[in-house]
């Protein structure tokens, strides 16, 4: 683990990570963005995640609420994944010292997973069932779990702040 | 106006109850809120901006605008309902944090005038073609969008400097 925890102390004694160490307004203002961001990725997953599990847009077949609302959750989470970033290496070794860091990185990961599961096993017959009202039961199970998944996202999120002190 | 020292009082009275005792003393009551109070925020800002961006026809075009805003507005008030019991819960556990701080009544101006135009957004979209009648109404449809971004966005960075700008 030399090299990971050789590129945390270069990450953090970058001089990026100074200036939102040292500088009062930079680090809440990097964290709205990053709750922004949060917000739109968590809120626009609940739309797709709602479809899949047949409570609203049902009127819609599956493939247009995905193609009309991912692109939007794409770009709130590269926002989100850089605004993050930006907090992390101004106090990296800490983060990594928190349990509910890790904890919220492994969630988002399992997320990832969820949605890659979903497209590519999941969603194989899309067409043939994407019109219906009532799902699939793995499409529906990929829209519950996604659900459930970001909320304890959230929850970690709120949760750092609480257990761990910046700068 | 309402005096500062009305206002500590009551702060004070308020952190005396035995609800904000009881929210201050177990330690995952306030965490736990919080979470809540952002993913209401989540939904209600995340239902603006898909509206929004309608109106800006950056997304779902293929979708009559009425119907864009059927599907995303009416659910907005159950969860405004509970964007404000999880707010007031907040402010009983910690009522200087808000009650004390300029940033708090930014944000609460910011919000009454998101849901006025979120209201408004909804009521017009009732009516069909409303915002595309002619180019004015387009132009305002924009504006309204536009103002809409800005103040739920407002909304989330108030929220967020609330706790960077308390008073001891």
């Amino acid at each position: 683990m030399q090299p990971f925890s050789d590129l945390i102390s270069y990450l953090e004694s970058s001089s990026i990570a100074d200036n939102i160490r040292e500088n009062d307004l930079l680090f809440p203002l990097i964290e709205s963005v990053h709750v922004l961001a949060i917000c739109l990725v968590v809120g626009s997953i609940l739309v797709v995640d709602l479809r899949l599990l047949g409570v609203a847009s049902t009127r819609w077949p599956v493939g247009r609420v995905t193609g009309a609302i991912l692109p939007l959750t794409w770009c709130a989470f590269v926002v989100a994944v850089a605004s993050g970033g930006l907090m992390f290496i101004s106090n990296a070794t800490k983060y990594l010292g928190n349990g509910f860091f890790v904890a919220k990185m492994v969630l988002i990961g399992v997320a990832g997973l969820n949605m890659l599961t979903f497209h590519f096993v999941g969603a194989s017959e899309l067409p043939k069932w994407e019109n219906d009202r009532r799902l699939p039961l793995p499409a529906r199970l990929a829209g519950g779990v996604s659900i459930l998944l970001w909320v304890a996202v959230v929850a970690c999120g709120r949760w750092i702040g609480f257990t761990m002190q910046p700068g | 106006m309402v005096d500062a020292a009305v206002l500590s009082d009551f702060s004070k009275w308020l952190a005396a109850t035995s609800l904000s005792h009881t929210i201050q003393t177990a330690g995952w009551i306030i965490p736990a809120l919080q979470t809540i109070h952002i993913l209401c925020v989540a939904v209600l800002f995340s239902s603006a901006v898909l509206v929004d961006l309608r109106i800006w026809r950056l997304l779902q075009r293929d979708v009559p605008l009425p119907d864009v805003g059927r599907r995303f507005l009416p659910l907005i008030w159950p969860v405004v309902a509970i964007l404000l019991l999880t707010g007031a819960l907040l402010i009983i556990g910690e009522p200087r944090r808000s009650l004390l701080n300029s940033t708090f009544y930014i944000k609460m101006a910011l919000l009454a005038f998101a849901l006025v135009l979120t209201g408004l957004l909804q009521w017009s979209l009732s009516a069909p073609g409303f915002w595309e009648r002619d180019l004015g109404r387009r132009m305002a449809g924009r504006l309204a969008a536009t103002a809409s971004l800005l103040a739920w966005g407002g909304v989330i960075f108030a929220g967020r400097f609330i706790a960077y700008t308390q008073v001891g």
